[in-house]
């Protein structure tokens, strides 16, 4: 499954804005890039498996809260940073 | 051998490393190092000074560590960072956002650090950085909730000021904003607060036994029975063994006061400490006391405080200091730094009598420590 990597995690994708994942639930795909690019889940995910503040999950173009929604295996997964500047 | 110094010096915007020549005179600044990162404390180890262990987070990501080998020259991320337990939800568990300390644990254990994080937690590496345990006698204490729901502070409550006995390994004192200190005896499975005789003006009761807000707390390196707290409300030494702090900052001039957030030790002369006064009046302002930024000095372990400006503005700045950002090296005489939240560092080669700026510019100055290499 592709998924969108955002400038600021880039340094565990070897810089690459696009990668490949399994898993059948948002979490599977999340612990399968943490599989291939360690450290990068907890970067997004904190220990209580929330989604940090100024991190946004897109499944296509809804936006999820929980990563345990379910995939049918075609959807694009966009991982944003939200505005957090300044 | 000769030992070049430099200046670690972590920003809002990523950490720089500022070295100077055999003398002191002359000082380079490096390239930035994780520009855009948030890194809250970069710290060398005197028991290998080739290490160095950075608490770091951005606007976006979660907290992690870096850690290096080479004089931070390159830096590798820890596999597993400070986090706590996981859990379902807030009401089961806390989250780590941000790792705000690091500091070397005892010299007889090699490769052992701890870092605070924010919301309050201790954390021990036993490999220099590169995985991190929670000390459960602390972030899981029976009495966590109680010492730490007093209130948060404007950056998120947090442990800092983590000092090990340097006579014993197992003994330890933390620092917890608007928490206190606290004291174990047994490398941290049981811990006692130990703030009797601290002054909490934002807490109705004035002796309750918890809660206080150290800013800075220093175990004096050749004296570990004397400490020094620069408080949200006031100056204090303790010496052990007893346990009740005595307000040496009601021996500054009143107009100055005795609020600020960092205080500094002489190596060698547990009579001998620094602080840098901010106005802690009316809103807090916490900047220099009348916009005239000065260092004050006791040599006579807070009986006296003398005052130390030359060479720093003399009106008209407004200088903001935080807990981590003033050091010493180790040279004759005596050198001493400061970073300011205009992102300035100031030094002074002769033990606070004048001071210099060294660099300008630099983002926002959260902390500043010292690393020596041997040559």
């Amino acid at each position: 499954m592709l998924v969108k990597i955002p400038s600021p995690l880039r340094s565990y994708t070897k810089n690459q804005s696009e990668v490949q994942a399994n898993g059948s639930t948002v979490t599977e795909i999340l612990a399968d890039l943490d599989k291939q690019y360690p450290g990068i889940r907890f970067r997004m995910i904190d220990e209580l498996n929330a989604i940090r503040q100024h991190i946004k999950i897109y499944v296509d173009h809804t936006q999820i809260k929980d990563t345990d929604v379910q995939l049918n295996g075609q959807e694009v997964i966009y991982i944003i940073c939200a505005l957090s500047g300044g | 051998m000769t030992k070049k110094i430099s200046l670690l010096i972590g920003t809002r915007k990523g950490a720089f490393i500022l070295s100077s020549d055999d003398g002191r005179k002359e000082w380079k600044l490096s390239e930035p190092i994780f520009l855009g990162h948030i890194v809250y404390h970069l710290v060398s180890d005197p028991r290998n000074r080739k290490h160095l262990v950075m608490a770091a987070k951005t606007g976006h990501l979660g907290p992690t560590v870096y850690y290096s080998h080479d004089y931070g020259k390159t830096f590798v991320e820890s596999s597993s960072p400070p986090k706590f337990a996981s859990a379902d939800n807030e009401a089961n568990g806390k989250a780590v956002e941000n790792v705000f300390w690091v500091s070397v644990g005892h010299e007889s254990e090699p490769g052992v650090w701890y870092a605070g994080t924010s919301p309050p937690g201790l954390f021990r590496s036993e490999n220099n950085g590169g995985t991190w345990a929670p000390v459960t006698g602390f972030n899981d204490h029976p009495k966590y909730s109680e010492w730490m729901g007093q209130g948060a502070t404007p950056g998120g409550q947090m442990v800092h000021s983590v000092n090990v006995n340097p006579n014993n390994k197992n003994h330890m004192y933390v620092g917890v904003s608007v928490g206190g200190v606290f004291e174990t005896v047994d490398q941290g499975k049981k811990w006692v607060p130990l703030n009797k005789g601290i002054a909490a003006d934002f807490i109705p009761d004035p002796n309750v036994e918890y809660g206080h807000d150290p800013h800075c707390v220093v175990v004096h390196p050749a004296k570990p029975e004397r400490l020094y707290q620069q408080n949200h409300c006031g100056i204090y030494r303790l010496d052990r063994p007893d346990s009740t702090w005595i307000r040496i900052g009601d021996n500054m001039p009143r107009e100055i006061g005795d609020i600020g957030f960092p205080i500094v030790v002489h190596p060698s002369n547990p009579d001998m400490a620094w602080v840098f006064p901010m106005d802690g009046t009316t809103v807090w302002p916490r900047t220099s006391p009348d916009g005239k930024p000065c260092v004050y000095l006791t040599k006579d372990a807070g009986a006296s405080w003398i005052r130390q400006d030359k060479g720093l503005p003399s009106s008209k700045a407004y200088f903001t200091v935080k807990r981590q950002a003033m050091v010493n090296d180790f040279a004759k005489p005596l050198g001493l730094y400061f970073g300011t939240s205009q992102g300035e560092v100031w030094a002074s080669d002769d033990e606070g009598a004048s001071w210099k700026c060294l660099v300008s510019y630099l983002p926002e100055i959260y902390s500043l420590s010292i690393m020596e290499i041997d040559e």
